[in-house]
């Protein structure tokens, strides 16, 4: 069983960077449930539980006007994010709820430029199992990276 | 080409059209190093909050000297006057040692690890190894020369003002008090924010620590001051400002400066948005049907200290909703609706600068206020729904600079050549008067 969900976080996790990466973000919020968490925070704030946060969103429509803005309202330089995301270690899980982290790294590319390790970090997640399969309903990226390289656009 | 000889290549006179070589010349900006960031003026370190208690410290930035800033141990009899905030360098007065490499802590003295000399927390040099020797037989070894004297070496200690738990410092014996380095027409409005009103035992609001975000931007430095004192762009660029009305022409505003025009603050007052011909026809940022699925992000709800006496008509109150104030030479603090940051410059190299953002909320507010408060951070920083594009575009006015060479310049004439205060926002007077101060002290 639990190797079965090992297998299906990582596939999940693996089809979530695959929508970011392909700039799919209408499908990146169908991997949340309705009244989701996603943030992303600094590692210092993080581990000095200070509760200051890069991105804070509380609901799936939150996350939907953070779509918006990527879209259509943030005025950015273009660029393409690669995500590599580690094998999942999970936490403990009961019947509904899963607990699991993994790391990741991100890597920018902008347009005629070099690659770049943009942001470096860990997913702590709580999944949850609906009809629809799993979902998440909490994704807080905790990034090591000191500094953003000036800008944060799109999710991680 | 020599930084003297780049500075009096500005032969044009008045300050509405900036050189590019302001932005791009390595050896201006290491005068710029010498003459403002060690030079005279006070310079923002951090915020008293961040280090409560006695020994706590954290590092920051000055220019490109790392300080220490530092909570000393102070007599009882001393506390009424002395609230033991020190800013010490982070160079070891032995080998030039950066030391202290923990961003934050709590030390009782400061040990530098090369050689184990160590210094007290206000910087005084308290001992070092075999300072007189070490005994060999009846004979002494080595040792330091007689008259070396503890106290010519201990670490730089900067002089330091606190203000409302703002803290700054300053390399220079020169400087003048830091009040009167504000300006009285720029304290108001710091007051505002940070000041208790008359009734409570301290006169100081106390402030909680909410965060920090850290951003690296490839731009010179001067374009961060300029963006908060370009009131022009944010009804354009920023999609939010325009749309929600949170900042955009048509507002009740004011342009308040300093009499040297180095500092400033940006104060307007919300409206509620939507389509008005004036500014927003062809404005293409203006998204007409916008409207939010999730409208916690734009909860704002007014607090009783943005109410004040108005410093231009007495008598009068005047109800900002946004006040952007910029400190001279590296501090912004903003107000912005219900979000309350320091913004902090750190230089390193013409070309490049780290920008921390420290938020922050007061101790008496409902955690309902802090929720608030913190929600609409999504709006600021390096991921803001309206900061991220004022990084993304100082990056690409650096680019637009280094491209074209020395005989270029930015063109600063909205509202004229001059440098006076105004009561709209369809100016760039702010920035023409930042920059007639910055030739002013660039020409010694």
């Amino acid at each position: 069983m639990s190797l079965q969900l090992q297998c299906d976080v990582n596939a999940l996790n693996a089809a979530y960077a695959a929508a970011l990466d392909e700039k799919r973000f209408d499908d990146w919020l169908e991997f949340f449930t309705v009244d989701a968490m996603y943030k992303v925070q600094a590692r210092e704030n993080f581990d000095r539980g200070l509760p200051l946060a890069l991105i804070a969103l509380e609901s799936k429509a939150m996350m939907k006007d953070r779509v918006y803005g990527v879209t259509n309202t943030i005025f950015h330089g273009p660029y393409y994010m690669r995500h590599i995301i580690g094998p999942v270690r999970l936490m403990g899980n009961d019947e509904d709820l899963i607990r699991s982290e993994a790391s990741y790294a991100v890597f920018r590319t902008k347009p005629g430029s070099v690659s770049e390790v943009y942001n470096v970090g860990r997913y702590i997640d709580t999944l949850v199992r609906t009809q629809a399969g799993l979902k998440i309903s909490s994704r807080l990226c905790v990034y090591d990276s000191e500094m953003v390289l000036n800008s944060l656009i799109y999710p991680i | 080409m020599s930084a003297p000889e780049t500075l009096s290549r500005w032969q044009q006179p008045g300050s509405s059209r900036v050189p590019f070589w302001v932005y791009t010349d390595a050896q201006l900006y290491q005068r710029e190093l010498d003459l403002i960031f060690y030079g005279k003026h006070w310079s923002y370190v951090g915020l008293e909050v961040e280090i409560p208690n006695t020994g706590d410290f954290k590092l920051a930035f000055i220019g490109q000297r790392q300080v220490i800033m530092v909570r000393d141990r102070v007599a009882p009899k001393d506390r009424a006057t002395d609230g033991g905030i020190r800013v010490v360098e982070n160079r070891c007065a032995h080998r030039g040692v950066r030391f202290c490499q923990q961003p934050h802590g709590n030390a009782r003295s400061f040990v530098c690890p090369y050689h184990q000399w160590t210094y007290k927390l206000n910087g005084d040099l308290a001992g070092l190894p075999f300072k007189d020797g070490v005994k060999d037989g009846d004979s002494v070894n080595g040792g330091m020369p007689e008259g070396f004297d503890l106290k010519d070496h201990g670490l730089t200690k900067l002089r330091v003002a606190v203000l409302h738990g703002l803290v700054f410092a300053t390399f220079s014996e020169e400087t003048e008090p830091l009040e009167e380095y504000l300006g009285a027409d720029v304290m108001p409005w710091l007051d505002r924010i940070f000041k208790a009103p008359s009734t409570g035992l301290r006169s100081d609001r106390n402030l909680v620590l909410l965060g920090y975000n850290r951003q690296r931007i490839p731009g010179n430095w001067k374009l961060m001051m300029e963006n908060i004192k370009d009131p022009y762009h944010p009804g354009l660029l920023h999609t939010w400002f325009v749309t929600f009305g949170l900042w955009r022409a048509d507002q009740k505003s004011r342009m308040v400066m300093d009499a040297q025009g180095r500092h400033a603050v940006m104060i307007s007052r919300k409206n509620e948005g939507g389509a008005n011909a004036a500014v927003t026809d062809g404005v293409t940022s203006f998204k007409a049907n916008m409207s939010l699925g999730d409208d916690r992000l734009l909860d704002v709800v007014p607090e009783p200290w943005w109410s004040i006496d108005d410093p231009s008509h007495p008598g009068q109150s005047i109800t900002p909703t946004v006040t952007m104030i910029t400190l001279f030479p590296s501090l912004i603090i903003q107000q912005q609706v219900n979000s309350l940051s320091t913004r902090h410059i750190v230089p390193r190299g013409e070309g490049e600068f780290d920008f921390i953002w420290t938020h922050f909320g007061f101790a008496d507010d409902t955690p309902e206020m802090t929720r608030r408060r913190l929600r609409q951070a999504n709006l600021f920083g390096p991921a803001g729904f309206v900061s991220a594009d004022d990084g993304e575009v100082i990056e690409f006015s650096q680019d637009g600079f280094k491209q074209w060479g020395d005989d270029g310049s930015t063109l600063c004439e909205l509202d004229g050549t001059g440098t006076e205060m105004t009561e709209h926002m369809v100016t760039e007077t702010l920035i023409r008067s930042m920059y007639s101060y910055w030739k002013k002290v660039m020409t010694p």
